[in-house]
C-alpha cells in the first residue's frame, strides 16, 4: 500500500476511509458547495427534479452572483433574480448580494469560508483556487452542484498527482502569475488532466498568499483536478485574520506518496512570462518577442484582482500615465479589496494614470461586459484564459500576464515589462 | 444504452467551452437558445448543417476551460448523438454524463475518421464503426458506476432512484 498525497488524504477523510488509491471511485461528504449567477440557475432548475426537496445544509452552500453582476442585461437580471429567490427561500447563509459580493474565488477565502482540509466543489472551473489554503477544491458543473446542494455528497475518482518542488526566491516583478504561466507552458493545457497539482518545497515561503491563490487558481488551465499547497506559517497567519476561531485539519503528503511526475521550479530563474493567443500554454518571456501593440489592459479577476496585485500595478502606474488610445480597466476583486485600495491611495494612482476602476465583477474576463474587445483588438490581461473569442470578437487577441506586465503595457501601449520603464 | 449513428463534424485539439458556447450567450439557460449558437466561434456553419444524430469527433482535451454545463447542453440540444475524442477535460466529461450526453474516449478513432464520414457507436461494447471506410475502433467503456448514472439518464434520476 503506497502513501497518500495531500489531496488523497483529504478525499479519504471525507469518504470515511483510512486509505484511498488513485483511480478509486468514492463518495465523499462536502464542506462547501458553490455556485455563481451563470451556473446556479441551471442547478436550481435541476434541484426541482429531486424527489427529496430542500438543501442539505443552509450554512454549507455559497451563492455568489459575480459574472454578469451588477446585472448587464434583462436576461442576466432574471438569472440573478432566480438565484436570489432560491437563496431567500432556502435561507442560504452565504448568499452575497451586490454590495457584499466580490469575485467568488477572492471572496470566499476572505470570508473565512475555505479552510485547510475542507472538501469543496463549485460550479465554476476556478474553484481550484482554495487549494492555496490546503483544501481540496475542484470545479464541477451545474448538475453536480445541484446534487451537492441536495445531498451534501459528490462522487470522485481519486486523482493521481504531479509534484512541483518549489525552490529559490523570485526576482523583483516576478509573481505567482509568472510561476503558473511558466508551469503551464512547460506541461501544456492538458499536462495535468484528471490529476492533482501539489506544490511543495522550501521556496513556498517566498510566495505570498495572493501568489498562491493565483497559482492554485490556474491549475485548471493545465487540466488539473485541483491544485494544493501545504499549510505553513504564512497560511496560518492568513487564517488567523480571515477565519478566526474556525477549526481545520492540516494534511501533509506521506513520504512514500507516489507521483506521476515530479518537477523542480527554481523561482530565482523565472522571468516575467506572457501566454500568447490562443492557449495558456503559449508561454513566452520577453527574450524572444517582437513589438506587439496593445489596445486594452485588464487588471483584475479571480486570478489577479487581489490587494497584492493592485499594489503591484500601482507601483508601476505611480506618477505615470497610460499610453494615448489605451483603455486600462482595473477591477478590485472584492469590496474589501476595493476599500483597502482606496485607503492606501491606489485608486487615486490608477485614476490619475488614466485607468478606470470598476466595482467587483468577472465582466471582461469572459467577454461578458465592462471591456469587450472589437475585431482585431489586442488586450494584455491578468485573467486566466486567452481562448479564441474569450473576451469579445473572435479575431481579437488576449495576452495573459502578471499585474506588473499588464500595468507596464498600459503605460507604453505595447506588450512591456516594468524594466522598460526603468523600474 | 442505445446506439448512435450520424455524420461526422471533425475538430482538433483543445476545443474549449468558450467556443462551444460563447459566454455572450450565457445569459440564457434555455437549451434551444444555447443550441442556436453551438460551436459558433469555431465553426459558424455548424448550426446550419447539423442534423439530429450527427457526431462530433475531436482530438485531445475536448471541452477544456469553463465549467459551464451550457456547453454539453448546447451540443445535446443541437441534436448531436455522441462526442468522440482522444481525451476530454474532466469537468466536461462529468457534465456530459450528468446530463446524459453520450461521450466516448478513443485514442485511435479520431486519427482515422474524416469530416463527413458516417459513423456508428455501440455503447454496450464501446465499438466505433466508420461506415464510410469500414474501419472499426474500440472506445473506452465507462466504469460500472458511471454506467449506472448513464442508464438512469443522468445524475438526478440516479440519486432519486437510490432513495
Amino acid at each position: 500500500m503506497s502513501g497518500m498525497t495531500m489531496s488523497q488524504k483529504i478525499l479519504a477523510k471525507h469518504a470515511g476511509l483510512s486509505h484511498v488509491e488513485a483511480g478509486q471511485l468514492i463518495e465523499a461528504e462536502l464542506d462547501l458547495v458553490l455556485g455563481n449567477d451563470i451556473t446556479s440557475p441551471v442547478a436550481i432548475g435541476e434541484m426541482k427534479k429531486f424527489t427529496k426537496g430542500g438543501v442539505f445544509d443552509k450554512d454549507k452552500i455559497a451563492l455568489v452572483p459575480d459574472h454578469f453582476v451588477p446585472n448587464k442585461d434583462i436576461k442576466s437580471a432574471e438569472n440573478c433574480k432566480c438565484v436570489r429567490e432560491f437563496a431567500i427561500k432556502n435561507k442560504i447563509t452565504n448568499y452575497f448580494e451586490v454590495g457584499q459580493m466580490g469575485i467568488e474565488h477572492a471572496l470566499l477565502p476572505e470570508k473565512g469560508l475555505t479552510v485547510p482540509g475542507d472538501l469543496i466543489i463549485g460550479a465554476d472551473s476556478h474553484t481550484c483556487t482554495y487549494g492555496a489554503l490546503g483544501a481540496f477544491s475542484t470545479g464541477i458543473g451545474s448538475t453536480d452542484m445541484a446534487a451537492g446542494m441536495a445531498t451534501g455528497k459528490a462522487w470522485f475518482k481519486v486523482p493521481s498527482a504531479i509534484k512541483f518542488n518549489i525552490v529559490g526566491t523570485p526576482s523583483k516583478w516576478v509573481s505567482g502569475k509568472d510561476v503558473i504561466l511558466h508551469i503551464i507552458g512547460m506541461i501544456g493545457v492538458d499536462g495535468a488532466l484528471y490529476k492533482s497539482m501539489e506544490f511543495v518545497g522550501e521556496g513556498i515561503k517566498n510566495l505570498t498568499m495572493d501568489d498562491r491563490f493565483t497559482i492554485a487558481n490556474m491549475a485548471i488551465e493545465a487540466g488539473g483536478k485541483n491544485g494544493i499547497f501545504p499549510v505553513d506559517d504564512i497560511a496560518i497567519e492568513y487564517l488567523k485574520e480571515h477565519a478566526p476561531g474556525k477549526s481545520y485539519d492540516v494534511f501533509e503528503a506521506d513520504a512514500d506518496a507516489e507521483y506521476d511526475a515530479e518537477y523542480t521550479i527554481d523561482l530565482s530563474t523565472l522571468k516575467s512570462t506572457v501566454a500568447f493567443p490562443h492557449l495558456p500554454e503559449n508561454a513566452h518571456t520577453f527574450d524572444n518577442i517582437d513589438e506587439i501593440k496593445v489596445d486594452q489592459v485588464v487588471i483584475g479577476s479571480c486570478t489577479n484582482g487581489r490587494i497584492d496585485d493592485l499594489r503591484c500595478a500601482a507601483k508601476v502606474l505611480e506618477g505615470r500615465h497610460i499610453a494615448e488610445g489605451m483603455r486600462c480597466i482595473i477591477i478590485p476583486a472584492t469590496q474589501k479589496i476595493y476599500l483597502q485600495a482606496m485607503e492606501e491611495g491606489l485608486l487615486r494612482t490608477f485614476i490619475e494614470a488614466g485607468a478606470i476602476v470598476s466595482t467587483p465583477t468577472c465582466g471582461p474576463c469572459l467577454g461578458g461586459y465592462m471591456g469587450v474587445l472589437a475585431s482585431g483588438e489586442k488586450c494584455v490581461s491578468t485573467t486566466n484564459r486567452n481562448f479564441v473569442g474569450r473576451m469579445g470578437a473572435i479575431d481579437s487577441e488576449i495576452y495573459l500576464a502578471s499585474p506588473a506586465v499588464a500595468a507596464a503595457s498600459a503605460v507604453t501601449g505595447k506588450l512591456s515589462q516594468p524594466s522598460e520603464l526603468g523600474l | 444504452m442505445k446506439a448512435a449513428k450520424g455524420t461526422v463534424f471533425r475538430y482538433g485539439d483543445n476545443v474549449d467551452t468558450d467556443v462551444i458556447i460563447p459566454a455572450r450567450y450565457l445569459n440564457s439557460t434555455d437549451p434551444k437558445d444555447l443550441a442556436a449558437h453551438c460551436m459558433e466561434d469555431i465553426d459558424k456553419e455548424f448550426v446550419n448543417k447539423v442534423q439530429a444524430g450527427d457526431i462530433i469527433v475531436a482530438d485531445k482535451n475536448f471541452g477544456c476551460g469553463s465549467s459551464r454545463e451550457h456547453a454539453p447542453i448546447a451540443i445535446k440540444a443541437a441534436g448531436v448523438s455522441c462526442v468522440i475524442a482522444k481525451s476530454f477535460a474532466r469537468i466536461f466529461y462529468r457534465n456530459s454524463i450528468n446530463i446524459g450526453l453520450p461521450i466516448i474516449e478513443c485514442e485511435d478513432a479520431p486519427d482515422n475518421i474524416s469530416a463527413g464520414d458516417v459513423v456508428s457507436i455501440d455503447f454496450d461494447t464501446g465499438v466505433i464503426t466508420d461506415e464510410t471506410t469500414g474501419k472499426t475502433f474500440k472506445g473506452q467503456a465507462f466504469p460500472p458506476f458511471m454506467q449506472k448514472i448513464i442508464d438512469s439518464e443522468g445524475l438526478v434520476n440516479y440519486i432519486n432512484s437510490k432513495e
